[in-house]
């Protein structure tokens, strides 16, 4: 299938994106990950058959930002609901956009089994440590020791264990074909994270496989943290989440 | 058109197919894996998609992604199946995701067993999930009318885009009969809501999230007038009514048994007839108010603990007398089981 690629090469606000302000909090990476993935569709050309899958977490208003086909999941279900769409119509491009509760406490198995089945399906996973929506709770991939509002003395392995790496996990799976950590911290790791999308979008695309990008996102408000400290916070994360391309059959 | 022998579950399969079902998802449990395995050799070859999911929370869930996309899409599942995939429904239903369901229903609560029983009634009836809901609700009592009434579901599903559940159980899911496969004229509804990608049109959106002033309630009240609009879709059964003093409803495969019972107590001149409810869901409230306003009384009888019977109660308000003749889940009743309990009720004075 040729794909008309319209390279954007300015800074125009891109046309998948509805021209509405935000509600996450200042300083949030939601809205830098909503910009890239909307350059990307645009990029791809693949707006007129895009099929969003929201999930529940901050990002569950996603149908108010871009100008796609966009159908709510239940809390953890994307990857399912994701897989439904995309088997009874394979020529969607069909991704879904979740936090790091989402994706890999509640619903790890659908993600998992997604990924296995080598789903022609793009998951992105917004990893802030915390359940955001909630108000802040402990999630699978806090860190030893960070404070949430239910880790209240910081995570204790020896109650709930070590921060669960999700690339790590799935760059294992023979369905997977493209799979990345990315950032938003910096301009240049904007520019890798957009690639990175891209890649992820084309791993189904060109009927590849699964494609994953997870982005270390800051919340600044459950980190209790300005947004300027907590994008510094960002690059504490990646000692325990290395920020890298895992897999790219690309 | 020649006859072939089937079971149950088989029945409920070929009706999908014959309806036009494009997508199964599920995941197996007793005693309804025949609906899986003849889907998984049947849909391929026409071009549908099978796909066994990692646990009936996925299947659900991929149902609600397939339905959402405009397709004709199903799932099936046994009773603790169902009760995972609850969340999910309460999802569609709020979506008005059009979608058929089917329970072959077992033993419960718990793990239970794999016997027939109608312990899912309220599960079926009253929403299963969270949230003021419901499913349109059939309950067939033979293996043609399985067949017949599966088509029809993806019909009212796409209808009152909503999902429809098939309540059966493994009685009628095991057993076979005769099936004529009558070909089925799948009716077309307008599909203008359906995520099919934004081509020449603004992004469509199916959510069920609503936080503006009056918003949730609009939701609701939009619900519940498509529910009331769904009572001109009630069915019944209803045989030797004319005469009767007492009458005996029973719905699903039991509903057999007890007519065997009706037509014994007749033989020996006891004035008694049957009403067999096929929509579950909208209870047909009229039928039962109709019989009570003539000075019916009524025996219902269920393989429960009497779940059915309280519909009766409300459909008739206290106006005349209804008796529940439950069998918890174990072993079926035998007509003459139903028969003795006929003749006690006519004989016990009205209460
Ligand atoms: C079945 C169910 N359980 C719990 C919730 C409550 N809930 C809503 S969002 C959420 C966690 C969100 O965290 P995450 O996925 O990390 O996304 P974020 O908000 O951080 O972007 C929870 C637990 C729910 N909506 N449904
Ligand atoms: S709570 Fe955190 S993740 Fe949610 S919008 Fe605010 S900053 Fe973003």
């Amino acid at each position: 299938m040729s794909e008309k690629s319209q390279k954007v090469k300015d800074y125009r606000f891109p046309r998948v994106l509805r021209d509405r302000p935000f509600h996450y909090c200042p300083g949030c990476h939601h809205g830098i990950a909503h910009r890239l993935l909307a350059e990307v569709i645009e990029e791809l050309g693949v707006r007129d058959r895009a099929y969003g899958v929201a999930s529940i977490g901050c990002s569950c208003f996603l149908y108010y930002y871009f100008d796609v086909d966009i159908c709510e999941a239940p809390h953890g279900r994307a990857c399912a609901a994701a897989t439904g769409a995309k088997r009874a119509r394979p020529e969607l491009v069909v991704f879904t956009y979740q936090g790091d509760g989402d994706f890999a406490a509640i619903g790890l198995t659908e993600s998992l089994h997604a990924a296995a089945r080598g789903e022609r399906i793009t998951a992105i996973m917004i990893n802030n440590t915390v359940y955001g929506m909630t108000g802040g709770q402990l999630s699978p991939t806090t860190l030893p020791g960070q404070r949430t509002t239910t880790t209240p003395e910081g995570r204790d392995p020896r109650v709930y264990g070590y921060p669960m790496k999700v690339a790590e996990m799935l760059a294992e799976f023979p369905g997977v074909a493209f799979c990345a950590r990315v950032a938003v911290n910096k301009p240049k790791r904007v520019l890798e994270a957009r690639e990175a999308l891209r890649k992820a979008f084309l791993a189904q695309i060109e009927d590849r496989g699964f494609g994953y990008v997870e982005f270390l996102s800051a919340c600044p408000v459950n980190w209790r943290l300005d947004p300027i400290k907590a994008a510094e916070k960002v690059d504490e994360l990646a000692e325990t989440f290395p920020i890298k391309v895992f897999k790219d059959e690309i | 058109m020649k006859p072939i022998l089937v079971k149950g579950s088989e029945a409920i399969a070929l009706g999908a197919l014959a309806a036009g079902c494009r997508c199964y998802f599920g995941y197996p449990i007793t005693p309804q894996n025949e609906i899986p395995e003849l889907l998984a050799r049947e849909l391929p070859k026409r071009g549908g998609v099978f796909l066994q999911a990692e646990s009936e929370l996925a299947a659900a869930n991929m149902l609600l992604g397939a339905a959402s996309t405009g397709v004709r899409a199903m799932t099936s599942s046994s009773s603790p199946g169902i009760s995972l995939m609850a969340e999910a429904f309460s999802y569609m239903a709020a979506l008005e995701l059009p979608a058929v369901v089917v329970n072959v229903a077992r033993g419960g609560p718990g793990l239970g067993g794999i016997e027939a029983s109608q312990g899912d009634y309220f599960q079926a009836t009253k929403g299963a999930g969270h949230g003021d809901y419901h499913f349109l609700v059939l309950s067939p009592a033979s293996i043609q009318e399985a067949y017949e009434l599966t088509a029809r579901a993806f019909d009212l599903a796409e209808k009152y885009r909503q999902p429809v559940m098939i309540l059966t159980d493994a009685l009628l899911g095991q057993m076979k009969e005769p099936l004529i496969l009558r070909k089925i004229k799948p009716r077309k509804y307008p599909k203008d809501w359906a995520l099919t990608g934004a081509k020449g049109r603004p992004g469509r959106v199916l959510r069920s999230l609503f936080l503006g002033p009056g918003e949730l309630r609009s939701r609701n009240e939009l619900l519940q007038k498509k529910y009331r609009a769904m009572r001109r879709e009630v069915r019944v059964e209803s045989y030797l009514l004319e005469g009767a003093e007492l009458v005996v409803s029973a719905f699903g495969s039991l509903a057999r048994i007890v007519k065997e019972a009706v037509n014994l107590a007749r033989e020996k001149g006891y004035p008694v007839g049957f009403l067999r409810p096929i929509t579950l869901f909208p209870f047909p409230e009229r039928e039962f108010r109709k019989l009570a306003e003539a000075g019916v009384r009524f025996l219902v009888v269920e393989l429960n603990c009497g779940q059915m019977v309280e519909d009766v109660r409300l459909s008739i308000c206290g106006s005349t007398e209804v008796r529940s003749l439950p069998f918890p889940p174990s072993d079926l009743p035998a007509p003459e089981d139903i028969y003795r309990e006929i003749k006690r009720c006519l004989r016990s004075p009205r209460r």
